[in-house]
């Protein structure tokens, strides 16, 4: 059974990668990073359950708080180079 | 450091420091597992080091008076079961073949005067699916609505209440 | 006998959150434009993660690792909507318009004339 709902975060992990790829602006992807990364966090709260090894909670925690952290790391570093980011945006 | 001009004097309590550092003192026991001598010394002493941190950020400046912080728990609920209908009528627009979205701006004014109360009402708002909170400048709120519907609940300014709620004595 | 009604509860929720966590991944990518997916977004970030934490804390019963799970749930609850706003103002701050209908002013002494699509 968790392994139906792994399955799931799993899938939604691709679509926040597909939305990743397929931008079209630079905030989407970085939208869609923050999406993939809450569900790392989750994935990892699951498999604990999963293989039945409680270690994983732990791990579970450290993503959450390095999501966090970076997402805001890479929004200032947007804002301070807004030519950059213009150039990652029209990659595409 | 801008800030620091703005509010110059503000004090902090013992019981602040001393509040602060028994959470985290608790949350480092409970997630080492391990009690000897140096862990815990370590322990002790990365607390001390996060207080002194947080102290100079302006952590303390901002703290909410534990009556507020009692009070917590029931506006959780309220939220709660916010959060729940609004979700499952964010999950039907998304799954309906038409996607019948109207995106709505909604811009007020609020009525909190402290940062701690604006911060918890700008996520408040953006913690239920289908409004997002996209700018706060002084006292004005810019939300994001994906249906009138929602706008319109917004518009009742429920959510205000329940925080302001919070403060009183 | 209460242990088969947590178990079945638990399982329920877990079923929808997982249900919650792919229509927001859906979501995600069916929205047409950035400002709609941020409520896609908010929709597994906060309906999902409660489902499925609460699922497990009723799985794990009266133990560290229900309080483990209790800590982080409210560690991705509390941050989730500060990284949203973050990603929000800084789209906004960049020039990029949502496309929605005119800012209602709601207070007469607010300032007008913001944001038309």
């Amino acid at each position: 059974m968790y392994i139906v709902l792994s399955l799931a975060i799993l899938m939604t992990m691709v679509l926040a990668i597909a939305r990743a790829l397929r931008g079209p602006t630079i905030y989407d992807r970085v939208l869609a990073v923050n999406l993939f990364g809450t569900k790392t966090a989750l994935l990892l709260a699951v498999i604990a359950f999963l293989i039945d090894r409680p270690d994983f909670l732990d791990l579970a925690l450290a993503y959450a708080l390095i999501n966090l952290v970076g997402i805001l790391a890479v929004l200032q570093f947007i804002q301070m180079n807004p030519s950059k980011a213009n150039e990652a945006s029209d990659h595409d | 450091m801008k800030n620091k001009t703005e509010s110059p004097k503000y004090t902090i309590t013992v019981w602040q420091l001393l509040g602060t550092f028994l959470v985290l003192m608790t949350t480092w026991l409970l997630w080492s597992g391990l009690y000897k001598p140096l862990l815990i010394s370590l322990g002790v002493f990365s607390c001390s080091l996060s207080l002194w941190l947080a102290q100079r950020t302006g952590f303390f400046r901002h703290a909410l008076p534990i009556r507020s912080l009692l009070r917590l728990p029931a506006l959780w609920w309220w939220l709660l079961i916010e959060v729940i209908k609004s979700s499952i009528e964010v999950a039907r627009i998304i799954l309906s073949p038409s996607l019948p979205i109207q995106p709505e701006l909604v811009e007020f004014t609020t009525t909190e005067k402290t940062n701690s109360g604006k911060v918890i009402l700008g996520n408040s708002i953006t913690l239920s699916p289908g409004t997002v909170t996209i700018d706060v400048d002084e006292d004005r709120l810019l939300v994001h609505c994906l249906t009138s519907n929602t706008a319109n609940e917004l518009r009742s300014r429920e959510v205000e209440r329940r925080i302001e709620k919070l403060e009183i004595e | 006998m209460i242990n088969t009604v947590m178990d079945v509860l638990s399982w329920i929720l877990l079923c929808s959150g997982g249900v919650f966590v792919l229509i927001g991944g859906i979501g995600a990518l069916r929205l047409p434009n950035f400002y709609t997916r941020l409520h896609a977004a908010s929709l597994t970030e906060t309906m999902a993660t409660i489902l499925i934490f609460v699922g497990m804390i009723l799985q794990a019963g009266f133990s560290l690792e229900a309080l483990k799970l209790a800590v982080i749930m409210l560690f991705l609850l509390l941050t989730a909507p500060t990284a949203s706003y973050a990603l929000a103002n800084a789209a906004l701050q960049s020039g990029m318009r949502p496309k929605a209908e005119s800012a209602k002013v709601e207070s007469p002494n607010a300032q007008t004339g913001n944001s038309e699509s």
